[in-house]
Formats: structure tokens, sequence, C-alpha cells
């Protein structure tokens, strides 16, 4: 594992991690070892990128952290709750947890904010009034504000991630979880989730990004991690793991996606 | 795509005349109609007839009606019932499906109607009577009806299980996300859009159930087809009683799909943001 002197990558000095995976692994129909034996953790405050091949386990690795997969092994604690315990209420863990997927995954039958005001009504209680504030706030962050009463089909694949990451904002969770949101993406429409989400990071959010975007890791990163066959092979600074991999596979890795 | 060639110029076109696209057979099928409807008007016969069936009617709309309702919240427990977490639920919600699926109406509605139902009343009602000095009784009417729904409550338990499984789990998925559990998503979230391919293929069961509910008349109730058959036997006039019903079915259920066709529109038309 990577120690080579980076202020940020380690458990900082003060307070516990934000997110912490010990010992997680998932094996899918008692077969298929998706994780094996994972140890993460991320402060708060701290943007880590998930690297790998395809296949490698990073979805599932980042779905064990809301326990969207439940891990067979391992615990996974988030802003002190332990969720692999029993007892614990998922629903409101997972309401400080937001998510954003690959396929955007907005709700067809819902208005722009419609869908974002859902949770934080049923969820967070508001009224519909705070609701459409505070969705109104996050749209404009992510600058659509005017497509507020859209369907999400009828925005393009951008506007619709961007929808898709103020619906996750407006529930001021306290971790954002992002599952490749550029790779069913158009091209041009890559840099406009992108700077949302540089914009993010640089306010302090405590992040976790799988993406094949290195531009977004130099950038934004505090600590790159390289995934493969299911076990964190590396991580470190993201320059430092781009040029100077410690590892054969992170290296036959990156020479596969680098120029 | 057919292409058709245009008479004027020559050139192939993949434009089709309207006498290609027009619904000629709305037009048959409403002459077919008035002209029925005529012939029982102008004649004695049919007109005798239709005196003496149309007061089935009223059955028939009846349990057409308690059939379908009393199958909508089976269907709706069975068919959650096999989404369920808990094994048992599930199985039997399962077992309730194929076991009910598998068998022909007919004999399914004898078995319970005469063995069933006079089976189970004999058992609660030696207690009914010990307890309560009375008895209950279940009419002929509404053993046929139950069976019915009995047995739609099972293919519409497909409808329900089906139109909820249509759903991406990427959409349960980021409800649960954002906090939602699994009620709430489930309402919110699954079942909206899942009705758009539920109600569909219901409305067509509520046409289907209309249409069955002439299998009561084996049981004697007295409805359109059981009351066609006494007219037809009583006075030899077969064509004319079986006629009258076959009108009044064709009115009944064709006016139930332009209904429905105008309800699945106004459905299609809610969506009128999106493509
Ligand atoms: N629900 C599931 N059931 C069975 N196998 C699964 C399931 N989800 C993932 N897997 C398997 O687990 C392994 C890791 O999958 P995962 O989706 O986490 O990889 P990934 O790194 O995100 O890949 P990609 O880059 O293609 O998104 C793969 O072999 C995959 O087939
Ligand atoms: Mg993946």
């Amino acid at each position: 594992m990577n120690t080579s002197g980076t202020p940020v990558s380690d458990t900082p000095m003060s307070g516990t991690p934000m997110i912490q995976m010990a010992g997680v692994s998932k094996t899918f129909n008692r077969t298929i070892h998706a994780v094996r034996d994972v140890d993460l953790d991320v402060a708060e405050g701290e943007v880590v990128v998930i690297v790998g091949p395809s296949g490698s386990g990073k979805s599932t690795v980042l779905r064990c952290i809301n326990l969207l997969e439940v891990p067979t092994t391992g615990t996974v604690v988030v802003d002190g709750h332990t969720l692999t315990n029993a007892g614990t209420d998922l629903d409101r863990v997972r309401a400080e947890v937001g998510m954003v997927f690959q396929q955007f995954n907005l709700f067809p039958h819902l208005t722009v904010m419609e869908n974002i005001t859902l949770a934080q009504r049923k969820v967070r209680g508001r009224s519909r009034a705070e609701a459409q504030e505070m969705g109104m706030r996050q749209l404009t962050r992510v600058g659509i504000p005017d497509k507020a009463d859209a369907f999400p089909r009828q925005l393009s694949g951008g506007q619709q991630q961007r929808v898709a990451i103020a619906r996750s904002l407006a529930m001021e969770p306290k971790v954002m979880l992002f599952d490749e949101p550029t790779s069913a993406l158009d091209p041009e429409m890559v840099k406009e989730v992108l700077d949302v989400m540089l914009e993010l990071a640089g306010e302090g959010m405590t992040m976790v990004v799988v993406t094949h975007e290195m531009g977004f890791a130099k950038a934004a990163a505090d600590r790159l991690v390289f995934i493969d066959e299911g076990e964190i092979v590396e991580t470190g600074l993201p320059e430092e793991v781009f040029s100077n991999p410690s590892h054969d596979r992170t290296r036959a890795f990156f020479a596969k996606i680098l120029y | 795509m057919s292409e058709f060639r245009s008479s004027r110029d020559g050139r192939i076109t993949d434009e089709r005349p309207w006498w290609d696209t027009f619904p000629w057979w709305s037009l048959i099928i409403v002459g077919l109609l008035a002209w029925m409807g005529w012939q029982i008007i102008v004649s004695d016969d049919y007109g005798l007839a239709w005196e003496r069936i149309i007061p089935g009617l009223g059955l028939t709309l009846r349990s057409t009606i308690y059939a379908f309702g009393i199958a909508l919240a089976i269907a709706l427990i069975a068919g959650t019932g096999q989404m369920s977490r808990n094994v048992i639920i599930r199985n039997l919600a399962r077992t309730y499906v194929e076991f009910v699926r598998g068998i022909p109406m007919l004999p399914l509605i004898f078995t319970v109607a005469l063995i069933l139902v006079p089976e189970l009343t004999n058992l609660a009602n030696t207690r009914l009577d010990a307890w309560f000095g009375w008895e209950f009784k279940l009419s002929f009417e509404m053993r046929a009806t139950v069976t019915l729904a009995v047995i739609y409550g099972a293919y519409m338990a497909e409808i329900f299980r089906g139109g909820i499984q249509s759903i991406p789990p990427g959409q349960i998925e980021a409800g649960r996300s954002l906090g939602l559990n699994r009620r709430q998503t489930m309402r919110s979230v699954v079942l909206p859009q899942a009705m758009r391919a539920i109600i569909p293929p219901m409305g067509n069961d509520f046409i289907a159930i209309l249409k069955d509910t002439s299998l009561l008349s084996v049981l004697g109730a007295l409805e359109i087809t059981q009351r066609a058959r006494q007219f037809s036997a009583s006075t030899f006039k077969f064509r004319e009683g079986y006629f009258v019903s076959a009108f009044i079915y064709l009115v009944l259920t064709l006016s139930l799909s332009v209904l429905l066709g105008v309800l699945e529109r106004r459905m299609s038309r809610d969506r009128k943001g999106e493509r």
C-alpha cells in the first residue's frame, strides 16, 4: 500500500474518517468474488477517485458504501454509523450519502423539480415550498434553473446527469458517491458534468468517484485508488500513481488508458 | 416499411393512401350493430327475444363488477406477495397463481360452486348455527362470481408482477439511495411507472370477465346467456335468442374497448413532455 508521505492520503490527524471500510468482501452467488478484503478510509472533505479495469469491482465497492450491496464480510462505517450492524437504520444513513449513477436514474414520470423534491419531502419532512426553494438553489448551482418543469426525457444527457447531482445535493448529504457519472454521456457533455463535480470538490464535499476521467482525477483527487480483481492494488496521489506506479498491474492498466 | 407505387408519377413512395390506413373495420362493426339493432326494433320475434333477455343485463354487469373488484384485491395481494421477502408468503402466492392458471374455468367453477363452497359453508354453519342460530348461504350466482374472481385474480396478479418487474432496478436503487424506504420507493417511484404497463391489460381482463360471466349460466344464474338459452329452448327461436345475446355482449364489450382506448390515450398524453 502507498504510504508515500501525502498529507491527505492517510487517516487525518483530527477526528474519525467519514467512511471506514474494513475487510470488506462481496461474493455473488457464492462463486463470483467481486470485492476481496478491501480496507478504505475516506476523511471528511477528501476526494477519492477509484480506477480499475472493467469488472474489477469498482461499482461493487462503491455500492457497499451505502449498502446497495450488502457486503459478505467486513464492516462499513459512515459518519459514525456502522451500516453492517443489523440494528442500523439504513434509510437514515442513506439520506446522508448521495449517489450518482452512470445511467442517471432520474424518475421519468416526474418533472425535474418533482425529482428533486420527492425525497426531501418524504425523508427530510420538508414542506413543498421549502423543498422547491432548495431544489431551485441546487438547479441554479448545476446551471439549469430553467429546466425545473421539464421532464427528464426532454433533457440532454449532460443536463439529466446534472439534475441527478442536484437531486442528491438537495438532501444535503455528507458524502457523495459517483459511479462513472460521465461514461454514458456524449463527449461534448462530459465537461459540464465534471465542472459541477470539480466545484463540489472545491467546496469540501467528501467524494468517492469511480471514473476514467484522469483529468478530473488530477485536478480534484486527493487520492487515487487502483482496484484490480476486487482488490485494492495501489493507492496514492494521482500524479504519483500515473507517472510512477509501483505495481505491474497498475502500470499495465495505465499503459492502456493513458496516451 | 412497405413501398407503394404511386400511380400519378410512377415514383415509389412510403406514403400510404388514406383508404389503406382508414379503419374500415370500425365502420363495418358499427354498420353490423346498427343492422342488428334495427332487426330487434322491427321484428316481433327479435323484439320478444330482447324483452326476455335484457333483464339479465343487471346480473351480468353486477357479477362483472364484483368479480373484477374481488380479483383486483386478490391480484394485488398475490402479485406483490410473489415479490415478498418472506419465503412462505412468496411461495403461497406462487402456488396459488400457478395452480389456478393451469385449470380451465368451467371445471373450476363446478368444483368451487358444487364442492368447495358447500363443504366450507357446512363446516362453518355447524358452528354458526350452534352459536348464533344463523346459517351462512352463498347463492349460486355469488359462488360463480367468486370463482371468476379467484381465477382472474391469478391472471391479474401476473399483470401486477410483470408491471412492477418491468421497472429497471436502477429506479429502485435511485430511490433507496436518496433515503426512501422500500414502501416509499414502491409507492412514489415504482407503482406510478408500473401503472402504465398495468392498466391496459387490466382493462382487457375486465372485458374478458364480462364475457366469462356467461359461464354463470351453467349454474342456472339468470344472466344474459342463461336467459337466451331459456328463451330459445322454450320458443324454439334459437336464431333470435342467440342473435340478441350476441348483440348485447358486442355493444358492451365494444364500448368498453373504446373507453379503454380513450383512457390509454389520456395516459400517454400525460407524458406529453416526454418523447
Ligand atoms: N448483482 C450481481 N450478480 C452477480 N455478479 C455481479 C453482480 N454485480 C456485479 N457482479 C460481478 O462482480 C464483478 C465486479 O463487478 P463491478 O460491477 O463491481 O465491476 P466494475 O469495476 O464496476 O466494472 P465496470 O467498469 O464494467 O463498471 C464482475 O465480475 C461482475 O460480473
Ligand atoms: Mg461499474
